[in-house]
């Protein structure tokens, strides 16, 4: 006997529509909104700044120039920020056990329903 | 199966059987149409996370990455030649709740590419307005207007559409090209100049080789969108390895010209932060031919690019809904327009918001998110498709060599992904596999009542082994 779902009615799909327009832009936004999102980089200006302090060279000050930037403080902060790349161990243990996690889950709960789905396709076990 | 079923499976191939127009050419147009707006931007944003050699590395390593990509599907698609590409692998392959998190893969991948698409469309309208002594353009207008603009088209259908797409997507890709020789032979007042190479080689040492792979994907994230045309192609056995794989070899002389003129040309600090690095490669040379042609492919680039997302993502929610994945109404096909016009609209809000309110970086770092999530889906489906049917006791259109090389090497690509990803920007892997467990746990408690579990299954081929 195939598997009768029962009928959604019209407030059941507005929810689970609402659910997942909460799920999406909640746990790509919010991080964003609240100044959580990561990859800042950081300037290291200097004193008094020149070309030549800043590590360009006469072609690279064209360059500078042809981008509209002939003014070499205006410059610094692009040349000097940098990203830090120090990390905790504790937070990339935490990453890798939630990506595998995630996936281990997905792939265990995937395959219960696929055997309804065969079982429903092919008849039950030979 | 039930008399019923048979019939409906029957009719439903002989529809797909007067849809196969497609040769290798539309494949690899469709390919490169959706990806080739990573040339002209997101993708120097590498050279920003390590340097411009780590840069050039990451381009190369992502094309090794993406070229597993499409060894793997090819043989898939090939073979599960049904709407939804992916999609429908996962369906047949790994079972619902994987199919489910497939096609939100799928529709995160595209929506936020087609933000960051309209994002590029007001950053260089403000910038070109700037150069013409309009400084401070307000950029939301612009960016509404094309999300709603290529809603609209896509509302409306699409085969004429995407058909010009093809015509725009070859004059971008032809722009990259003269930009590259027009330098070559002198055209540019400014020389490249590579000496950063030699002074400031890795500036973040090694670690920015891995950190700037995350972006490297940039470049060709969306390729694998070729297979979605599976079920419209003459021969899938010869149309998608061939196109596909034309594809990326496309993408990659694109890749390397790009990164060659552009690293030549701005000083690698402004280049890893710039909006649109072609554009400004050509505002360098100080040619105003060349800039007018760059403007044009930027444009043209990203506004072919956002189409074939909005096409691409809608019809994955669309997919889903038909299949009771998601609510039923998202499953309705327009009376007259004959699109899944309730997806479309439906997606245009979520794509504004991140396009209004997120940096592109972070926009593109979701995007990128959620493709490498897919990609990391291929490397166990790979696994499971040849255990569940060994070779021999199914049709495969295209059976690629070397198995199981590819899958592991892509798995090894994707791990050093997520940690490149994590490197920089972990709150935001953090929060995206957060939302993906949710969203699965729902789905396996609740939505997963209403889905017929029998129709998950339309191929015809024999019992997997095992089960």
């Amino acid at each position: 006997m195939a598997y009768q779902p029962p009928k959604q009615g019209l407030v059941g799909q507005i929810v689970d529509v609402f659910v997942l327009l909460m799920l999406t832009v909640g746990a790509l936004y919010i991080p964003l909104y609240l100044g959580l999102a990561g990859a800042a980089k950081t300037p290291a200006p200097i004193d008094n700044p020149t070309w030549e302090a800043l590590g360009q060279n006469a072609t690279e000050q064209q360059q500078w120039a042809a981008l509209g930037i002939t003014d070499p403080a205006a410059a610094s902060d692009i040349i000097t920020a940098r990203f830090d790349y120090s990390f905790s161990w504790m937070a990339l243990i935490v990453m890798t056990i939630l990506v595998v996690g995630y996936f281990v889950l997905v792939v265990r709960l995937s395959d219960r329903e696929y055997r309804d789905v065969i079982e429903e396709r092919f008849g039950g076990r030979r | 199966m039930t008399t019923a079923s048979v019939a409906a499976s029957t009719q439903q191939d002989q529809r797909l059987q007067l849809l196969r127009v497609l040769g290798p050419g539309h494949v690899w147009a469709l390919g490169v149409g959706i990806v080739l707006v990573g040339e002209y931007m997101g993708w120097n944003f590498s050279v920003g996370k390590g340097g411009m050699i780590a840069g050039l590395v990451a381009c190369w390593l992502a094309g090794l990455l993406y070229t597993c990509v499409a060894m793997i599907d090819s043989e898939v698609t090939s073979t599960v030649a049904a709407a939804g590409g992916q999609y429908a692998q996962a369906k047949h392959i790994v079972g619902p709740l994987m199919a489910f998190n497939v096609g939100l893969f799928l529709v995160m991948a595209y929506t936020m590419l087609e933000a960051a698409n309209a994002i590029t469309v007001g950053f260089l309208l403000d910038a070109v307005a700037g150069m013409q002594g309009h400084s401070g353009l307000d950029q939301q207008p612009f960016i509404i207007l094309t999300v709603m603009f290529l809603a609209w088209l896509n509302y409306r259908g699409v085969l004429a559409t995407l058909t010009f797409n093809f015509v725009i997507t070859a004059i971008a890709f032809v722009a990259i090209i003269v930009l590259f020789l027009s330098v070559q032979l002198g055209a540019s007042a400014v020389q490249l100049d590579f000496s950063a190479i030699t002074s400031e080689p890795l500036p973040y040492g090694w670690l920015g080789i891995i950190a700037a792979l995350h972006f490297g994907l940039w470049y060709y994230l969306g390729i694998e969108g070729t297979c979605q045309a599976a079920e419209e192609v003459r021969s899938p056995a010869r149309s998608l390895p061939y196109g596909t794989m034309a594809g990326i070899i496309t993408l990659l002389m694109a890749a390397t010209m790009t990164w060659y003129v552009c690293s030549g040309l701005i000083p690698w600090e402004y280049l890893g932060q710039a909006g649109t690095p072609l554009f400004d490669a050509a505002r360098v040379t100080g040619n105003s031919g060349l800039m007018v042609l760059l403007f044009i492919g930027t444009i043209f680039s990203t506004l072919a690019s956002a189409n074939g997302c909005i096409n691409d993502a809608s019809r994955a929610w669309f997919s889903m809904g038909r299949d009771r994945y998601l609510p039923t109404w998202f499953g309705a096909v327009h009376p007259h327009h004959r699109t899944p016009y309730r997806s479309i609209v439906f997606l245009v809000p979520i794509a504004l918001i991140f396009a209004l309110g997120a940096p592109l970086d972070q926009v593109i770092t979701f995007s990128i998110l959620s493709g490498l999530l897919g990609y990391t889906f291929m490397t166990f489906n790979m696994i499971m498709f040849r255990r569940k049917w060994p070779l021999g006791s199914i049709k495969r259109g295209y059976v690629h060599p070397f198995h199981p090389l590819p899958a592991i090497l892509l798995l090894v690509l994707c791990s050093a992904t997520y940690f490149a990803v994590f490197l920089g920007y972990g709150t935001q892997l953090i929060a995206m596999m957060c939302f993906y467990i949710i969203a699965s746990l729902w789905f396996h408690f609740w939505r997963y009542r209403f889905v017929r579990r029998g129709d998950q299954f339309t191929m015809p081929w024999p019992r997997p082994q095992a089960y």
